[in-house]
């Protein structure tokens, strides 16, 4: 059934999923970490199925933030998939992006945010952006299909030739709530 | 009851078989630097404290060498992130007890890729020797060498006795897969060294020194 689902990788999912995919693929982005996601599925797939990327299965999100900076230390690029509660699992881990100048990206799809109906979604959600911006981290909130690639291609810029942390936030609005 | 707490009273202090437990006897300043061997062939991180002051009187903080001091738990992911986009080069990660222990799930997320290049080190003096020596959980009865092992890293060595070193520093250097060693060590201070301590200037020679940009 995973080897059906995985080998059927590239045919599900949104299409926006797909071009964020080959557009991280196309920046050089070699290391995709994550604890794994509704909102990454088709990412987690694509990458488990790309023999030329590493798809790193996390135990908490903060070593993706760790396995990240050593990718640049290596002169690679990594990218953080995770849920938008993850984000409070990495807040000292972001003071080595902040204070080290690592160039650093994150899709965080979010949860606790329009339409969440779990209430142990609420705070985490929406502490997501204040939290990420306390430490130094650049938000780009995407609520339509049509604006993924755009704010996806805006945010490798940012952190791959300015050196910035950015955090694109793939809201609800976009990848729907999950149905309680 | 009564009867055996009776019975196993005794005057004298018990001495214990060399086998009853784990030894903390090695002296840092001298395993480390045996066991690390020509620090040359890595590309090192080292956690924060201890093992940081280890591998910057070791290498005269050299530029192949990123330690930190602060991101407690980001060793060994930060290693792996190296080791994967530098497959090239051999990746050392040397950490203490405690930082390891703050993120031992990324022994597991090591394990599961098993990357060939990549050598863990564990200095384990089973204290929190920064904070003032609070004794952590290894001094306590925790095993590393057998998280790591059970997390599915196959080659493991735990270093007691400086007869033991030589061994496991082949297997940092020649390992087919991941390699994880435990260096128990006593709880005594590590090299007093004063090292670049901005960590945007480590990292700007770090990939100065590896890619020739920063």
């Amino acid at each position: 059934m995973a080897a059906k689902k995985a080998k059927n990788a590239q045919a599900d999912g949104p299409r926006w999923a797909h071009e964020l995919y080959d557009l991280l693929r196309e920046n050089g982005v070699t290391q995709f970490a994550y604890v794994p996601d509704a909102g990454h599925k088709v990412l987690i797939n694509r990458s488990l199925d790309d023999p030329d990327a590493h798809s790193v299965r996390l135990t908490t999100e903060e070593e993706g933030v760790a396995l990240c900076a050593g990718a640049d230390l290596g002169g690679g690029r990594a990218v953080l998939l995770m849920q938008s509660s993850g984000v409070g699992n990495c807040i000292n881990f972001l003071s080595l992006v902040k204070g080290a100048q690592f160039p650093f990206l994150t899709l965080v799809s979010m949860r606790g945010d329009f339409g969440e109906g779990n209430p142990w979604q609420m705070p985490m959600g929406q502490a997501t952006q204040p939290v990420l911006e306390a430490m130094g981290v650049v938000c780009i909130r995407v609520e339509r299909p049509e604006d993924v690639i755009p704010s996806a291609t805006a945010g490798i810029t940012m952190a791959f030739k300015s050196g910035q942390p950015v955090a694109i936030l793939l809201t609800q609005k976009l990848i729907g709530a999950k149905k309680f | 009851m009564p009867k055996a707490k009776a019975k196993t009273k005794t005057k004298t202090k018990p001495t214990r078989a060399p086998s009853a437990g784990p030894r903390f006897e090695l002296d840092r300043l001298d395993a480390v630097p045996a066991l690390v061997g020509d620090h040359r062939d890595f590309l090192i991180v080292a956690g924060l404290a201890g093992t940081a002051r280890d591998i910057a009187a070791l290498t005269d903080d050299g530029r192949h060498t990123y330690a930190m001091a602060g991101a407690m738990g980001a060793a060994t992911a930060m290693g792996l992130g190296l080791a994967l986009a530098r497959p090239d080069r051999r990746v050392l990660v040397i950490t203490g007890d405690g930082e390891l222990l703050m993120n031992v799930g990324s022994l597991a997320t090591a394990a599961v890729l098993n990357p060939p290049n990549l050598s863990i080190v564990c200095v384990d003096n089973g204290y929190y020797g920064e904070t003032g020596y609070q004794q952590s959980h290894t001094s306590l009865g925790v095993d590393l060498e057998r998280i790591a092992a059970g997390s599915g890293i196959a080659a493991t060595r735990t270093v007691e006795t400086a007869d033991q070193i030589e061994d496991a520093s082949r297997l940092l250097r020649e390992g087919n897969g991941t390699s994880f060693v435990l260096l128990r060590v006593k709880p005594t201070d590590p090299p007093a060294i004063r090292r670049i301590m901005d960590p945007a200037a480590c990292r700007v020679r770090f990939r100065e020194n590896l890619l020739g940009h920063p």
